[in-house]
């Protein structure tokens, strides 16, 4: 095992400069001197808002997967769909790839992201799971990048006006649930940072 | 001859691992099969085989680009007739209907980003087998920018899953859903997994060197 070294140096990911670490002020962010990728903030986030965040988010993920995202109304017909059930949809249309795409990322990974981020921030308050920390804390990391919720509301705020040229469409629930939950996982996605958890892990004492 | 004085300090030189997942530095002890300290994750000077898998990756995503935009992704039926959309003709289909800003939004999402993505992409991978030594920041800010707008082509796949979904009215119309919108998703992903696979640091390796 190679030695941890003080966190005096960081280097740069983009083009590998190594610096000198500096102390911020809270909510700047210290930037590489030869090509200007961000190499860290100072986020001055607790363990507990993060943990309060990512519950909430866990919660409104549950509303927006059971409610109807979109209800259109057209001679009297009413045809409604939740995420689930537009996945559904692709599959019985033989479209299996596509379902499994559009699965993977506006459900599974971001199914993922929450679960693993709350075992790891449930891990570090009450001193569970210390076995399983890094492992996790490696899975979250390489498939986080890979939830789209952000997109998938363009997405559905898209085929609101293309329906509407056809129908009359009324947003559902889910759809709210989804405002809400990108605002959350925004936030979320601030405050856990690799730096902030380790930093949090080493607080105490793991 | 070397100047050391002109050669920045760079991890490698320092004889550094970076993590890719922590940040975390670690000495290089050894040439292979080292893990990060602090996560575990495995350690590589360089991404592993970058520019070969960034290359294959690349190629794919090309090839999977024609039918993407020449093949329809879906077929509308109605009282009207029937009619295949491509990704093209979706985007006329919303500038008639009047909404030019988000026929412009789509238009960028699903032509112009995965067309710059596969350009610019080819460019630094050029850039890189071929030593170029100029316009390091603009390469690697145009990195930067590839990877952050890469996912947003996933667009027009969730427009598509919604309309399925939701237009299924027997009498009236029904949508459905073409194997264009499968190499379109295809192309999608090749080229998040190119961005991933490139490493941005080869090109600036070759600065201070002779």
């Amino acid at each position: 095992m190679p030695t941890p070294l003080t966190t005096a140096l960081v280097a740069c990911q983009d083009c590998d400069l190594l610096q000198h670490e500096i102390v911020l002020p809270k909510r700047a962010v210290a930037r590489c001197q030869r090509c200007g990728a961000e190499l860290y903030r100072n986020r001055h986030n607790s363990l507990e808002s993060s943990l309060a965040l990512s519950l909430a988010a866990a919660q409104v993920f549950v509303l927006a997967n059971c409610f109807p995202l979109v209800t259109m109304e057209i001679q009297g017909e009413i045809e409604s769909t939740t995420l689930p059930q537009a996945i559904w949809a692709l599959y019985q249309h033989r479209m299996i790839p596509l379902a499994l795409l559009v699965f993977a990322t506006t459900m599974l990974a971001p199914a993922i992201e929450i679960g693993a981020i709350l075992y790891l921030l449930l891990s570090l308050r009450f001193d569970i799971g210390r076995a399983y920390f890094a492992a996790v804390f490696r899975f979250v990391t390489s498939v986080r990048r890979w939830g789209m919720i952000d997109v998938l509301m363009l997405g559905v705020l898209v085929s609101l006006v293309k329906l509407a040229a056809l129908a009359e469409v009324i947003p559902g629930i889910a759809l709210w649930a989804y405002c809400v939950l990108l605002v959350l996982s925004v936030a979320m996605t601030a405050s856990f940072n690799a730096r902030d958890v380790w930093r949090w892990s080493r607080e105490r004492g793991r | 001859m070397t100047r050391p004085h002109k050669k920045p300090l760079t991890a490698r030189r320092a004889g550094y691992l970076v993590c890719p997942s922590c940040d975390q530095l670690a000495r290089r002890i050894a040439s292979r099969g080292l893990r990060c300290p602090r996560c575990g994750e495995k350690l590589y000077l360089r991404k592993p085989r970058s520019v070969s898998r960034t290359g294959a990756y690349l190629s794919a995503a090309a090839i999977l680009y024609v039918p993407a935009n020449l093949m329809p992704i879906m077929h509308t039926s109605s009282l009207l007739g029937a009619e295949d959309d491509t990704i093209m003709s979706g985007v006329m289909v919303l500038l008639n209907s009047g909404s030019w800003p988000l026929a412009l939004l789509v238009f960028f999402a699903s032509i112009v980003v995965p067309l710059a993505k596969l350009l610019s992409l080819a460019t630094l991978l050029l850039s890189v087998r071929y030593s170029w030594r100029t316009q390091l920041l603009e390469r690697t800010r145009l990195y930067r920018l590839l990877e952050f707008i890469g996912r947003w082509s996933m667009l027009d796949i969730y427009v598509l899953t919604l309309l399925v979904a939701l237009v299924q009215l027997r009498a009236l119309a029904t949508i459905e859903p073409r194997p264009g919108a499968i190499a379109f998703g295809a192309v999608v992903v090749l080229t998040m997994l190119a961005a991933r696979s490139f490493d941005p640091r080869l090109m600036w390796d070759r600065q201070g060197q002779p």
